[in-house]
């Protein structure tokens, strides 16, 4: 079984004219449910519902206090190497971009453990590009036994791997992963991942399947906003998320909505997000997925984050370096793998949480091993 | 008058309503609230519990008097479970432990087999055994065989808000076990509260609506006063709904109208 075969529903399905035919009626009997059907989330995705958008948010907000309360949970992500053997057209740790390469030794990786660490962040979340020559499994294994000595929950934003491997850093201390699908579309899929072995759409796509399978508590999705029609992206990664949620029933589902930011390379996206969407869209997943979490990372600014609290936000990251050895200083300066826009410290970012009435939470997790 | 206490392994509580410590907006507000509702008893997950210097530990809001349920949330097995509540008693959280296994991450429905295997284990090692359960009768009956010192079935989904949408199985679960029944989840309004207490539940356990609230303190208040009110109308045995039921014997009043009828044996 695999999402694949509910894509390929939606291969011949006419968007556009699905769009054009909704109407507002339609939208407040959507509105109205409390389980949301797949036509109810499309409709919650229509251009014509941007015109409801208050109406959406405040049940956005009432469905995230009432699951999550007014809580925030925090964690940080931890860069250990940018070496990638993929050529993906909009990354900045794309193979051909001249950039420093750099991985953090195992010595390397406690000293960046201990500087995050001081900062009082409680959850990890540690990345790689796809180099099995630089990050072989045992290397990761060995990165996550570190960590977890360091930090209550540890998890991978790495290249897809097989449910065996996925078993190997689960019994590590790995409880959790990301992986972006960065977009549900095939053909555009193989327009931007040009070489190396993240060509492979449908090895990536059951990944989180795998993950969860092999044990992760912990699952989050998300397709990179702007490489394909952004209403469409939302809602395959909506349909995904509830795919995953009914087939992985013990696994925490979360969804990101990562917008495009500058990389290396100069990569233009063909869509943009604009902000009024971009809350569309993340009320709608709220509306469609209750109990998902929805992560929000420093992509987004300050200002933007603290807003989207009362909008479905449940996870933030902060005081993020997207460089190699970017906390402790160990590596010298390299290029990052996407412009962060809120640069605040831990700190800055706790305040911020706390002034709009919110509690951030360090610590919801412990592995039980 | 005795005091109208609820005996749960070595300790007493003259108040029913037990709350939580999860999605308030602060910490801060969590003794407000158990000083506002009157609570004693007030359950925390384990693995919310963080004592590194760094960030708040949540065990320092909850005043001395008031007795800590720790919880094992997070767990998807038994032998989780058991390793959590194990961790709880070594932090000094005490003997008492809510058993809550969940697989599944959309309803959060308790596993029940999970659960009965978990209280077996945690109740030989001497722990004050409370599951968090879908109300099943039968396995009420083998948790009290195991060693349980209540049963805690939900309402309707945690963190729903529904109310009592199990009612009649809990109300089973009342009527034929000897365990105290502490409602635990689905509780969303004050009315709940007090329907449940109605029943003859034991005690009721909120946390969303009061965490959730726009004032959980006052909140709190109102939940106190739901349940106390719940309380003293059950131990007045709701007298009028059986009474009137009494008044008239549509079924069987002929019995006693007129002795004659009784000489036709019915045909056949």
């Amino acid at each position: 079984m695999s999402f694949y075969t509910y894509i390929e529903q939606y291969h011949e399905f006419d968007f556009i004219k699905f769009f054009s035919g909704v109407t507002d009626e339609a939208i407040f009997r959507s509105l109205a449910k409390d389980t949301l059907s797949s036509t109810d989330f499309l409709t919650l995705l229509s251009p014509r519902a941007s015109e409801h958008l208050e109406i959406m948010a405040h049940k956005a907000h009432r469905l995230t206090v009432q699951h999550f309360g007014r809580t925030i949970q925090l964690f940080i992500p931890l860069y250990l190497s940018n070496q990638c053997t993929n050529q993906c057209a909009y990354c900045g740790f794309n193979r051909n971009n001249s950039i420093i390469r750099n991985t953090l030794s195992l010595a390397q990786i406690e000293e960046e453990a201990v500087a995050i660490a001081a900062t009082g962040m409680r959850h990890v979340l540690f990345l790689t590009g796809e180099s099995p020559q630089h990050t072989p499994i045992s290397y990761l294994t060995a990165a996550a036994e570190i960590l977890k000595r360091h930090f209550a929950s540890v998890s991978i934003e790495i290249f897809p791997l097989d449910k065996a491997d996925y078993h190997l850093l689960q019994q590590a201390g790995v409880d959790g992963m990301t992986i972006f699908q960065e977009t549900y579309d095939e053909q555009i899929y193989r327009r931007v991942h040009l070489a190396g072995p993240k060509m492979d759409y449908r090895f990536r796509l059951d990944a989180p399947q795998r993950g969860a399978s092999a044990g992760l508590r912990a699952v989050n999705i998300g397709a990179l906003l702007g490489l394909s029609e952004p209403r469409r992206e939302i809602f395959l990664t909506g349909l995904h998320g509830r795919y995953l949620e009914f087939t992985c029933l013990d696994t925490e589902v979360s969804i990101s909505l990562p917008r495009f930011n500058e990389a290396e390379g100069n990569f233009q996206p063909e869509y943009r997000v604009d902000n009024p969407s971009f809350i569309q869209f993340m009320s709608a997943l709220r509306l469609f997925l209750p109990r998902a979490g929805i992560t929000i990372s420093t992509r987004e600014n300050a200002r933007f984050r603290d807003r989207l609290l009362y909008l479905g936000a449940t996870r933030f990251s902060a005081a993020s370096s997207t460089c190699v050895g970017g906390y402790s200083g160990s590596t010298a300066q390299q290029s990052q793998q996407f412009e962060i826009t809120d640069n605040r410290s831990v700190e800055e970012v706790v305040a911020a949480i706390i002034a709009n009435g919110y509690q951030p939470v360090f610590k919801d997790w412990d592995m039980i091993t | 008058m005795t005091k109208d206490l609820l005996h749960l392994g070595n300790a007493s509580f003259s108040n029913r309503l037990f709350t939580g410590t999860g999605k308030f907006a602060a910490n801060a507000l969590i003794p407000k609230m158990l000083k506002a509702s009157g609570s004693q008893m007030i359950t925390v997950a384990i693995r919310r519990i963080d004592s590194t210097a760094r960030s708040e530990n949540i065990l320092n809001f909850i005043p001395s008097d008031v007795t800590l349920l720790p919880n094992t949330s997070g767990a998807r097995n038994a032998e989780q479970a058991v390793h959590i509540a194990r961790i709880a008693r070594e932090a000094g959280c005490g003997d008492f432990i809510k058993i809550e296994v969940i697989t599944d991450m959309k309803y959060l429905m308790p596993d029940n087999i999970e659960t009965l295997k978990a209280t077996e284990i945690l109740s030989r090692e001497g722990f004050t055994v409370l599951p968090y359960i879908l109300p099943d009768l039968p396995l009420a009956k083998r948790l009290e065989s195991a060693g349980a010192a209540a049963v805690m079935p939900l309402g309707a989904p945690i963190g729903s808000n529904r109310g009592l949408e199990t009612q009649s199985l809990i109300a089973l679960l009342i009527e034929n076990c000897t365990l105290p029944v502490i409602v635990d989840a689905g509780i969303g309004r004050p009315s709940h509260a007090a329907a449940a207490m109605e029943m003859g539940a034991a005690a009721v356990l909120v946390n969303t609506a009061i965490a959730t609230a726009s004032d959980p303190e006052a909140m709190g208040r109102a939940f106190d006063l739901a349940v106390r009110g719940g309380r003293a109308a059950f131990l007045a045995e709701l007298a009028d709904q059986s009474a009137a039921a009494r008044a008239s014997s549509p079924l069987t009043g002929f019995l006693y109208e007129n002795p004659s009828t009784l000489v036709d044996s019915p045909q056949g």
